[in-house]
């Protein structure tokens, strides 16, 4: 397996009016070349900076990045990555082609002008002016940019933000086109089935830290779970913990919050344990609740 | 990688800029043919010794160049304000080649509100020799050196909304002081002249009356400004860009 992305021990704090900020916290991810990998959060998890970071765009505090070997300035440097940043405008007073043109110019060994546009779809509108065109449109002349320079490592931050249903699936295709010509693919998002459908691994982030990282199935079936919410003041933690069903337990005042694989089997066992357990609620966690949950303690102290 | 494709996107975008057409252009076009139109015989304007469609052909040639050079930092600002230099800094485009092309679009932006004003200047009887031309405009070129570097500053320092004020009133306030529109000729007003660089430009002019154009002191004024924009643009550059 040859290294396509390395991320070791990353960190970094930002000084913010407020106090520091510990953005990422020792967060490791190694991606192999070839492999397609969703970097899965909800806002605020890390992944933006994460991918800051493994650009080179922010120098950690603490850790060390390589990309195909390299800093990722020398990767940076050598044409072999393409980047989709998450916002930013587009250069003015530009036609599409132009600017994809004027793009291209500045890597070593780029696509054709004219299939780039064919990768991004921009064919019908590859004469309007950037400063034109709708905020789908312009995401997909920034998905041509990372595109142009035909780079072995695509690096897609929220790739299809203010896409349609329509367009999104265009996208997807084509990134997966593009996977199977043995690119490296590394996107971030915080839709759940955009990970699901598209990576062949996700690493889920939250609180600037990594909290799992397998193939879609298992972290479907760890997000995708349920949760039970019952008032139960004197029950004790581990023992909740270690109910049938039950990945994890925590305390809210006089409530528990039990994070469940099995909801079916941890609510039979729960008011067998615990028959004064009351209000009980079973939910099916969102995405950001069941980031919360893994991250356990923490979540507590925040 | 080829710069010259980068570069020539970069000039076709200025060339859609209307403000550089209205102030790199029409703007000293306009003002050239307002003030010197009327004095077209005046020989020695305000003791300067040179001829008004001359003098003031220069002071607008100047004028008009100062703006094409600072109107870099107002491309700069455009592209950090839309985050566009995050993406420059993900392809293999260097620093040093990003400025280069910047300072060349500057360049030969500046050359044309130069030679447009030159034209003017024939128009209204100003005659001089192949040699002088290519002295006179050596001189402005070299004098827009600290221009090329305080606009690049400007472009780290300010955003959208601020630098086209701060454009104007600097390319104002130093087209003023330097003589722009009317020699300045003795008094505490020509030593405050002299320590700037504006004023050298315009002094390109003296290449018409036979002589080498710019004194020592011109050369030194226009090196220490050169010197000194350069460095502080560079600071400011780092501290930009560490922060992104």
């Amino acid at each position: 397996m040859t290294t396509g992305i390395e991320l070791r021990a990353l960190a970094k704090t930002f000084r913010t009016p407020t106090g520091p900020v510990e953005a990422v916290r020792g967060v490791d991810i190694a991606v192999a070349a070839g492999e397609t990998v969703a970097l899965l959060g909800p806002n605020g998890a890390g992944k933006s900076t994460t991918i800051d970071l493994l650009l080179g765009l922010q120098r950690p505090d603490g850790g060390t990045v390589t990309v195909f070997g390299r800093s990722p300035e020398a990767a940076v440097d050598h044409g072999r990555i393409g980047v989709m940043l998450q916002a930013g405008g587009l250069l003015r007073e530009l036609s599409v082609r132009e600017l994809v043109t004027m793009m291209r110019a500045l890597h070593p060994r780029p696509l054709p002008v004219e299939e780039t546009l064919a990768l991004a779809r921009l064919e019908a509108i590859a004469d309007h002016r950037t400063e034109k065109l709708s905020g789908g449109q312009q995401q997909r002349v920034r998905f041509a940019l990372a595109l142009v320079g035909d780079p072995d490592l695509l690096v897609l931050d929220e790739p299809t933000v203010g896409l349609d249903v329509e367009a999104r699936q265009a996208f997807w295709a084509t990134v997966r086109d593009l996977a199977q010509r043995g690119k490296t693919v590394l996107f971030a998002t915080h839709y759940l089935e955009e990970a699901d459908s598209f990576a062949d691994r996700v690493v889920l982030m939250a609180h600037g830290r990594v909290v799992a990282d397998g193939p879609p199935t298992e972290i479907k079936a760890m997000v995708g779970s349920r949760t039970i919410r019952a008032t139960l003041p004197a029950a004790p933690l581990e023992q909740l913990e270690t109910l049938p069903g039950v990945t994890a337990a925590e305390r809210r005042g006089d409530g528990v919050v039990l994070a469940c694989s099995d909801s079916d089997r941890a609510i039979r066992a729960l008011l067998l344990a615990q028959p004064q357990a009351r209000d009980i609620e079973i939910t099916g966690a969102g995405l950001e609740q069941a980031f919360l949950q893994l991250t356990g303690e923490e979540v507590l102290a925040a | 990688m080829n710069a010259l494709v980068y570069a020539r996107y970069e000039l076709v975008r200025t060339f859609r800029n209307r403000r550089f057409f209205v102030f790199s252009l029409g703007f000293p076009l306009a003002l050239y043919y307002l003030t010197a139109t009327a004095n077209r015989h005046e020989q020695n304007l305000g003791g300067s010794g040179i001829s008004a469609p001359l003098y003031l052909m220069v002071g607008l040639a100047a004028f008009g160049s100062m703006n094409a050079m600072l109107a870099t930092g107002a491309r700069i600002a455009g592209e950090r304000g839309v985050g566009w230099n995050r993406q420059l800094r993900l392809t293999p485009l260097s620093t040093r080649t990003y400025f280069r092309v910047k300072v060349l679009t500057a360049y030969v932006t500046a050359l044309l509100t130069i030679v447009l004003l030159y034209a003017a200047g024939t128009t209204l009887g100003v005659r001089l020799g192949a040699l002088d031309w290519a002295k006179m405009t050596a001189l402005i070129l070299v004098g827009l050196v600290p221009f090329a570097a305080i606009g690049v500053l400007m472009g780290h320092l300010l955003t959208t909304q601020t630098i086209g004020p701060a454009m104007g009133g600097t390319t104002a306030l130093l087209g003023f002081l330097g003589g722009v529109w009317f020699p300045i000729t003795g008094g505490a007003m020509q030593k405050v002249a002299e320590a700037l660089p504006s004023y050298w430009l315009v002094q390109a002019s003296h290449v018409g009356l036979g002589g080498s154009g710019w004194s020592s002191t011109g050369w030194a004024v226009v090196a220490a400004w050169s010197l000194a924009a350069a460095v502080l643009a560079r600071r400011v550059y780092r501290r930009d860009t560490q922060r992104v």
